[in-house]
């Protein structure tokens, strides 16, 4: 079962930190080892994800859509219906479950698009505790929406300056603070990314996506799914749907990364397409870099893919051959922004609609009778403003 | 015989402490810091650590940030820094601990950069993301050359972990002076002289202490100290300026 007794996925993965942060980083897999198989946290957890998440998620049939597609039965397995509007609650309470059996007094976390960000500053709200967000400026610009739901949460919102000032510098600043403020501070990472144990806990959070598909399809179907789909940047919603189906060697998994401008144009976020093996944030994965080791700026119009890395059990899956991981461009996904919120009346966030326009871009690749699940991740409300712009020539404003 | 090991025999036989400051190799150019190297140097640097610019420098302050920045907007490459290593070398004794975050190195190929020191002359390796846990490939090449890959120890390192670190310690112990990242700061750790007793419990090896220090703090227990951003902000001027701190460092002395 991986990952192994020492955080690693095969050769991926591992604990690449400062030494400033090991303390807590043994502090924090000591205290998962204890709450993994504690039935009081996993019941405690579970009813908060019963009443205030308002789990389970439906799993619902796209009928118009698979008309449309003129292949396979769709499914979206709706984390757009979650509180706060995508699957990173299911992580943020389970980790801020934890700074509180820690007695952790303070909460940080990193956002890209801001529903990591969101998520967190929620369950610091209702646990109580103070929660830092760090967010590049570049971000804070085209998430508005988000970084005023943050600070009505009662979040500090701090603006990250360096670099391309998107996710990967967040994550940057976040890890400095935390060095800092280690006695009395709890980093909630928001990816399977980062140094072990977080990569394996923040799977384990999301596992629920994939747990509750299986015994609905099983229920609506009577058998497994053909196809699972998932947009990827560092992973979550994807690994989430994923590995609870991880021993049915029939399920096909794909992961979509965002190919931005194009894979041949440089300007792209897709790591296990186009990067190479490196170490970044703490763990040993792949990640876009140039010939002397420096990372690379991402690009994606879906902030929350917009990562040059991820997470190592991805890696892992591409290498061992469990997942093939494909890439759509930012017009590919807008084309399955469209097609969702015309057809369904659902209008998904720009990071799952990269799922989508990959139906949509290879639709001769599917059988017409399968069944493919595809992860909703998040909604779309908080791209309302870029799609306005982009698709209706609209500038509009919050 | 290592040059560090031969520095801290002599510095011990002497009976000082050994200073050990820290320049962003290629901040502003190559050229500058190959001054800078030898004004250290005349101005009794011990041991010197060379940085290699990072894009994503996790474990520094907003100092080394922006050297390492500019260092890599001046077009500064891995090769150009081994080069100005070997030059340095050339007419120098002065020992050299080059500090990189693991991905460059990695990248390079663990074995191709253990090399490259070696060839260059270079003599340690500082690794600020590179823990004990995952060291061992590297540290298992160093060994093999006769290079250091040097330990951190930090405030928040428990007792049974300064035991490991120290057991397998090479060089010297760099120990981490607060809980935070680089940058020079006015207060100095208060438990400092503790630490430093314990970890001279487990080992022999020279302790050097090292982040957050201002050139003028130097806590009278330590036996060795680096000094980083302070040098660094003292480099980040354009050239000129730069050379007129090169004056100024070369006439302080510092020991």
């Amino acid at each position: 079962m991986l990952p192994d007794s020492t955080g690693h996925y095969g050769e991926f993965g591992g604990k690449y930190i400062p030494e400033v942060l090991m303390g807590a980083i043994e502090e924090l897999e000591a205290c998962y080892e204890e709450v993994r198989h504690d039935g009081d946290f996993h019941r405690e957890l579970s009813c908060y994800l019963l009443d205030y998440v308002g789990r389970k998620s439906p799993l619902y049939f796209a009928r118009r859509l698979s008309q449309d597609l003129g292949r396979g039965k769709i499914y979206l397995k709706r984390e757009d219906l979650n509180h706060t509007g995508s699957h990173k609650i299911n992580n943020t309470l389970g980790q801020v479950l934890m700074a509180k059996r820690m007695a952790k007094k303070r909460i940080i976390a990193e956002t890209g698009a801001g529903q990591h960000g969101v998520a967190t500053a929620t369950a610091a709200a209702l646990f109580g505790l103070e929660c830092e967000i760090f967010m590049g400026e570049e971000d804070i610009k085209r998430q508005a929406l988000n970084v005023f739901r943050m600070k009505i949460l009662g979040s500090k919102v701090t603006p990250v300056k360096s670099g391309s000032k998107t996710l990967k510098d967040a994550m940057n600043e976040a890890l400095r603070n935390w060095a800092t403020t280690v006695e009395n501070t709890f980093y909630v990472i928001g990816s399977v990314a980062g140094p072990h144990p977080y990569p394996l806990m923040v799977r384990d959070f999301q596992s629920v996506i994939g747990r509750e598909a299986r015994e609905q399809i099983l229920e609506k179907e009577g058998r497994l799914p053909d196809t699972l789909i998932a947009c990827v940047g560092g992973g979550s919603n994807a690994m989430g749907l994923f590995h609870p189906f991880y021993e049915d060697k029939e399920v096909r998994f794909i992961g979509v990364e965002a190919a931005g401008d194009g894979i041949s144009s440089g300007r792209h976020s897709a790591s296990l397409s186009a990067g190479e093996k490196g170490v970044l944030h703490g763990s040993l994965s792949y990640i876009l870099q140039n010939d002397d080791g420096q990372i690379l700026e991402a690009h994606s119009l879906a902030a929350g893919l917009d990562y040059p890395g991820v997470g190592p059990e991805h890696c892992f899956y591409k290498d061992s051959g469990r997942a093939v991981y494909e890439n759509v461009t930012d017009n590919e996904a807008l084309v399955g922004f469209q097609k969702l919120s015309e057809l369904e009346g659902i209008i998904p966030a720009l990071e799952s609609a990269h799922a989508l326009g990959y139906l949509y871009k290879n639709r001769e690749r599917f059988r017409e009778d399968e069944i493919i699940i595809v992860n909703l991740s998040g909604r779309g409300d908080k791209d309302a403003v870029t799609a306005a712009r982009i698709l209706r020539g609209e500038e509009v404003s919050l | 015989m290592n040059r560090i090991d031969r520095k801290f025999q002599s510095l011990k036989a002497a009976g000082k402490a050994a200073f050990m400051p820290y320049l962003s190799a290629g901040d502003p150019d190559l050229e500058t810091t190959e001054k800078l190297i030898r004004a250290l140097e005349a101005a009794g640097a011990d041991i010197l650590e060379l940085g290699i610019p990072f894009s994503d420098p996790v474990a520094d302050g907003p100092t080394i940030q922006a050297a390492s920045q500019r260092a890599l907007a001046g077009g500064v490459t891995l090769e150009k820094i081994f080069a100005l290593v070997r030059r340095v070398r050339e007419k120098s004794q002065l020992p050299i601990n080059l500090m990189s975050y693991y991905n460059p190195i990695y990248h390079y190929g663990l074995e191709q950069f253990v090399e490259k020191m070696v060839e260059v002359g270079a003599d340690g390796l500082i690794v600020p993301d590179l823990s004990l846990e995952e060291a061992h490939p590297l540290k298992e090449l160093t060994v093999s050359r006769d290079l250091k890959l040097i330990s951190f120890i930090a405030p928040t390192s428990s007792s049974a972990r300064q035991k490991r670190i120290a057991g397998q310690a090479d060089g010297f112990i760099y120990l981490v002076s607060l809980t935070g990242v680089t940058g020079a700061r006015q207060q100095v750790n208060d438990n400092l002289g503790r630490m430093i007793t314990e970890i001279r419990s487990y080992t022999g090896l020279p302790v050097c202490v090292g982040l957050a220090w201002r050139l003028r703090s130097r806590p009278a227990r330590a036996p060795a100290w680096l000094t980083g951003s302070s040098s660094a902000a003292r480099s980040s001027k354009k050239s000129t300026a730069a050379k007129g701190k090169v004056i100024w460092l070369t006439r302080r002395p510092f020991l």
